[in-house]
């Protein structure tokens, strides 16, 4: 068949757009990147969004600009990176990520993203975890908020834009972007061949659901922690896009590693993140020495102070990775009882404390104001007199989408190629938490703002490639398509609307949640995870017998779309909770006692999971393949499980020593590479 | 009784109810169990898990909007007790320390959509006319950005924290159905972008875009913004700003004729 005469009307004269889903920062740079290149979009968020769970980042984004001299570099950056990640990273990905890094901010600062300065007026960096480098930039600590608010602003702008078509003339009443917001999305349209050609979405204002063609589709639609319930992540992080497009055939890569974050607020409908830069600008994390202990923080003396992870790891500090900080924290709370005493309690809570207070007010205030004013705002405390009290939980996914890419011979990526971010699903594309690329077996802080935006940077160019080069166009298939895929959705919906059975969906949350945090978080046990997947088929049982709270038609119905929400997270728990049972090793995030070694014999790969849907009533099953094989423009691809680690020769772990997680660091324990000065910089 | 909390302890809840837009409103009264740490979204949630009225009546959960729960996200903005405020913020024991009911309603100046929430569109349309960006060449590698001072910075950061939340407008007197002012939000966005040294270069525009109808003259100084702003941002120092440059626009575009 021909290619399409026009890349910009379909036959019958409609504008061919690309649908993204998701307003964070991983959609909104792929929006900018597709309408630099002339492609105008359809954007879907299910929330306004400036309000997208972007803005909740903090402590910065990470770029080796070397801007203190201390010899950092982007390659320091890779080595640290697929260090960090245990390995399980593939590393011409992550090379491209870390040497666009610098490029990244440096737009972003031209975007008018207000970051700290130095003296000279250049860009200010700080520490994070991981390294021993200055490398964060940051904008006080609001950074994912500040970083958010510059694209949808680039992006608010594109709204303006006329579409153009190929004879450079205005297309009247079209828009370069159309946002579509407070739409939740619900389905992929796919052909008789299996090429994704639109999505199925919901107005969640009126509950009406259409079918929207799309060129290509992009999923950028964040993570997917709401399914252990309370946790870092906005309550809209539900997962639902990602498991709805893996029921629907695109492969899940390495579901069970979570990131834990280890300094967090307990609360009781959020635990609110303490950023990790409270430690990067000097913040120690300590418990009691005294079992029995019964002052308050700021009243114990420094010889009652148990600075644990200084001790352990006198490398790194208080600034190892989050996967072996989250676990020293558990152990000292869990299996010591050494947490923070409480008189209301009577016991050592499972706390430990974060203490900023021999730090210069003025320093706190410049660079952490937004994370302190979280936590006076919610424990009613001073943060800057008494040690604040914190304890880890469940933050990022760094499995997620399986995603491809294309090497180039210099081990980075060909920018460009259509395979870049492209899911196994032809036409659907995935950037940001939604896929599993770029961190491995644990995320290093401040990486996630950067593979965000990354991926936007990949992404734009791959689907303009895709597009250019698809031999048909979504807009010129038959309407019956997306007649039959809307009216699919709208059946489902209407089953949901009749469900009256006896359980609430909401309670059943919070019990599937309960389980996945205890049992499938930092700790795994074989045994436990045999009941954590009993768990699972249990509510998934009963969440057929929903009784739906609220039977509204024709304007927002929350209730019918969260036993949505509730079905897919289950779906996406049993991805999580098997793919941990069978990884018989630890590695990064995933721990378990009974196997304290990473096995790169037999684990160095890439967990990829299929979806197997129900019959007859029997639950939904997970199926482990070993290869992806997918077809892209025509051409058979087959990708298999093994790692590229062309780049950074795997070895074990070692935080202890510092400057062990890069080679080429070489100088190791330099003065100008020593953990900071509290007045250091700024 | 099942909706009693911890130490047999309850909260008490009082909700302004619409079922739709332009519908009718009514109030509602609940009991949920009162937790430690629980602010009203928590109290909330314990109505979606029980929807049953104080009167003990079933009723359709009350639906309300929230995103992050850490006040950075803005959506979930209501008026509690009277006040314009983000409800995941609000603690319970701070509210109603000793047992009072608490009162949620919907902010009154924009259209409700549902129960406690509102279509805050308004705003979002007002940052594409006052030209709240950067009009950057493209997102291409052109080097580092401009130099910036740390104290322009530091007048910059508190400005761009600004989350559409609506607080300012709720509590703005010169916001209503008579007039099109429009209101402090927008307005400090123009400050905040004309400070920028790149944004500075189409700092006329984006007084043009307030100098006329419903633009910074339409501010009656009631100054009730920056008290309800949750981030503490200079809302009226913004407002004099704007204004200042705008006169000195106007004057000067006089001279020029």
């Amino acid at each position: 068949m021909a290619a399409p005469q026009s890349l910009t009307r379909s036959e019958s004269g409609k504008v061919r757009r690309v649908v993204v889903v998701g307003g964070g920062l991983a959609g909104l740079m792929t929006v900018i990147k597709l309408c630099e290149a002339g492609v105008p979009v359809d954007l879907f968020s299910l929330v306004p969004v400036k309000r997208s769970h972007s803005v909740c980042a903090q402590g910065g984004i990470n770029a080796s600009v070397n801007t203190k001299g201390e010899g950092d570099s982007p390659q320091v950056h890779l080595e640290e990176t697929v260090y960090g990640g245990d390995f399980l990273a593939n590393q011409p990905p992550v090379k491209s990520m870390c040497d666009a890094a610098p490029s990244i901010v440096f737009m972003l600062d031209r975007m008018g993203v207000p970051f700290n300065r130095t003296a000279e007026g250049l860009l200010d960096f700080r520490r994070f975890g991981g390294t021993l480098f200055h490398r964060t930039a940051f904008a006080g600590a609001t950074t994912g908020q500040q970083l958010l608010y510059a694209l949808d602003e680039q992006v608010r702008r594109w709204e303006t834009v006329d579409v153009e078509d190929d004879k450079g003339e205005r297309v009247p009443g079209e828009k370069m972007v159309r946002k579509l917001e407070w739409w939740d999305f619900l389905a992929l349209v796919r052909d008789d061949e299996g090429i994704c050609r639109g999505i199925v979405a919901q107005d969640l204002k009126t509950m009406a659901i259409e079918a929207f063609p799309g060129d290509a589709v992009c999923l950028a639609t964040g993570g997917c922690g709401i399914v252990f319930g309370r946790s870092t992540n906005s309550v809209i992080n539900t997962g639902t896009a990602a498991s709805a497009a893996y029921q629907q055939g695109a492969c899940y890569a390495n579901g069970e590693f979570i990131q834990v974050h280890p300094t967090a607020i307990p609360g009781a409908d959020k635990l609110r993140l303490i950023s990790e830069s409270v430690r990067g600008e000097g913040g120690r994390v300590w418990v009691p020495r005294d079992l029995k202990e019964r002052r308050s923080g700021r009243d114990v003396p420094e010889s009652g102070r148990d600075y644990f992870l200084e001790d352990k790891y006198p490398g790194y500090g208080n600034l190892v990775p989050r996967d072996i900080a989250s676990r020293e924290l558990f152990k000292k709370c869990f299996h010591e009882q050494r947490g923070v005493y409480n008189a209301a309690s009577g016991k050592n809570e499972n706390e430990v404390y974060l203490d900023v207070t021999h730090l210069p007010r003025e320093v706190l205030h410049k660079k952490l104001a937004g994370v302190l004013e979280i936590y006076e705002k919610f424990v009613g405390e001073d943060p800057y007199v008494n040690p604040m009290r914190v304890f880890p939980a469940v933050h990022y996914s760094m499995g997620g989408l399986w995603v491809d890419f294309e090497r180039a011979q210099n081990g980075s990526l060909v920018m460009g190629s259509p395979r870049n971010q492209a899911t196994s699903i032809p036409g659907l594309y995935a950037c940001g938490e939604v896929e599993y690329q770029y961190h491995g077996a644990n995320r290093l802080g401040a990486n996630s703002l950067l593979s965000c935006l990354w991926g936007g940077i990949v992404t734009g160019p791959a689907i303009a490639a895709y597009r250019k080069n698809a031999r048909r166009s979504a807009f010129d298939m038959p309407s019956s398509l997306f007649d039959r895929a809307q009216r699919r959705e709208q059946k489902k919906f209407e089953a949901v609307l009749a469900m009256d059975g006896d359980e609430n969906a909401y309670a059943l949350h919070e019990e599937l949640a309960q389980t996945m945090l205890v049992d499938c978080t930092i700790e795994r046990h074989n045994a436990t995870l045999e009941r954590v997947l009993a768990k699972i088929e249990e509510v998934d049982e009963r969440s057929r017998r929903v009784g739906v709270t609220d039977t509204a038609t024709g304007k927002m119905n929350q209730g019918a779309q969260f036993v949505r929400h509730l079905r897919n997270m289950i779906v996406l728990a049993r991805v999580i909770a098997l793919g941990a049972k069978s990884r018989d090793e630890s590695r990064g995030a995933h721990f378990k006692p009974e196997f304290t070694l990473r096995d790169d014999a037999n684990w160095l790969r890439t967990t990829l999971a299929f979806h197997v849907g129900s019959a007859n009533g029997s639950p939904d099953a997970v199926r482990f393949a070993r290869q992806v094989d997918y077809s892209l423009l025509g051409a058979s691809l087959h990708v298999t499980d093994a790692v590229d680690v062309s780049l950074v020769r795997p070895r074990p772990r070692k935080y202890e020593t510092a400057g062990a997680a890069s080679a080429s660091a070489k100088e190791t324990g330099d003065a100008s590479r020593a953990p900071p000065k509290a007045t250091a910089s700024s | 009784m099942a909706n009693e909390g911890r130490g047999g302890r309850s909260v008490r809840i009082k909700v302004k109810r619409q079922d739709g837009p332009g519908l009718a409103s009514y109030w509602q009264e609940f009991e949920v169990p009162w937790h430690p740490r629980m602010n009203v979204i928590s109290a909330l949630m314990e109505i979606q898990k029980r929807p049953v009225t104080a009167g003990g009546q079933r009723v359709t959960p009350v639906v309300w909007e929230c995103s992050c729960l850490e006040e950075v996200c803005g959506s979930c903005t209501m008026v509690i007790g009277g006040r314009v405020r983000q409800s995941c913020s609000a603690l319970v024991d701070q509210i109603a320390p000793s047992g009072q009911t608490i009162v949620l309603e919907p902010m009154k100046k924009f259209p409700v959509v549902r129960d406690l929430i509102v279509d805050r569109s308004r705003m979002f349309e007002d940052l594409k006319r006052v030209k709240a960006w950067v009009d950057l060449d493209g997102s291409h590698e052109l080097g580092p950005g401009p130099r910036q001072s740390q104290e322009n910075q530091e007048t910059a950061y508190p400005l761009s924290r600004c989350m559409t939340c609506g607080c300012c407008l709720e509590a703005c007197p010169q916001i209503n159905s008579a007039s099109d002012f429009v209101g402090p939000a927008a307005l400090n966005q123009v400050r905040l972008f004309n400070l920028h040294p790149s944004g500075q270069m189409h700092a006329g525009d984006r007084l043009d875009a307030v100098m006329g109808e419903g633009g910074v003259e339409g501010c009656g100084k009631a100054q009730n913004c920056v008290e309800a702003c949750p981030k503490e941002i200079p809302l009226v120092d913004s407002i004099a700003s704007v204004g200042r440059e705008a006169t000195k626009r106007m004057f000067l575009g006089w001279l020029l004729k």
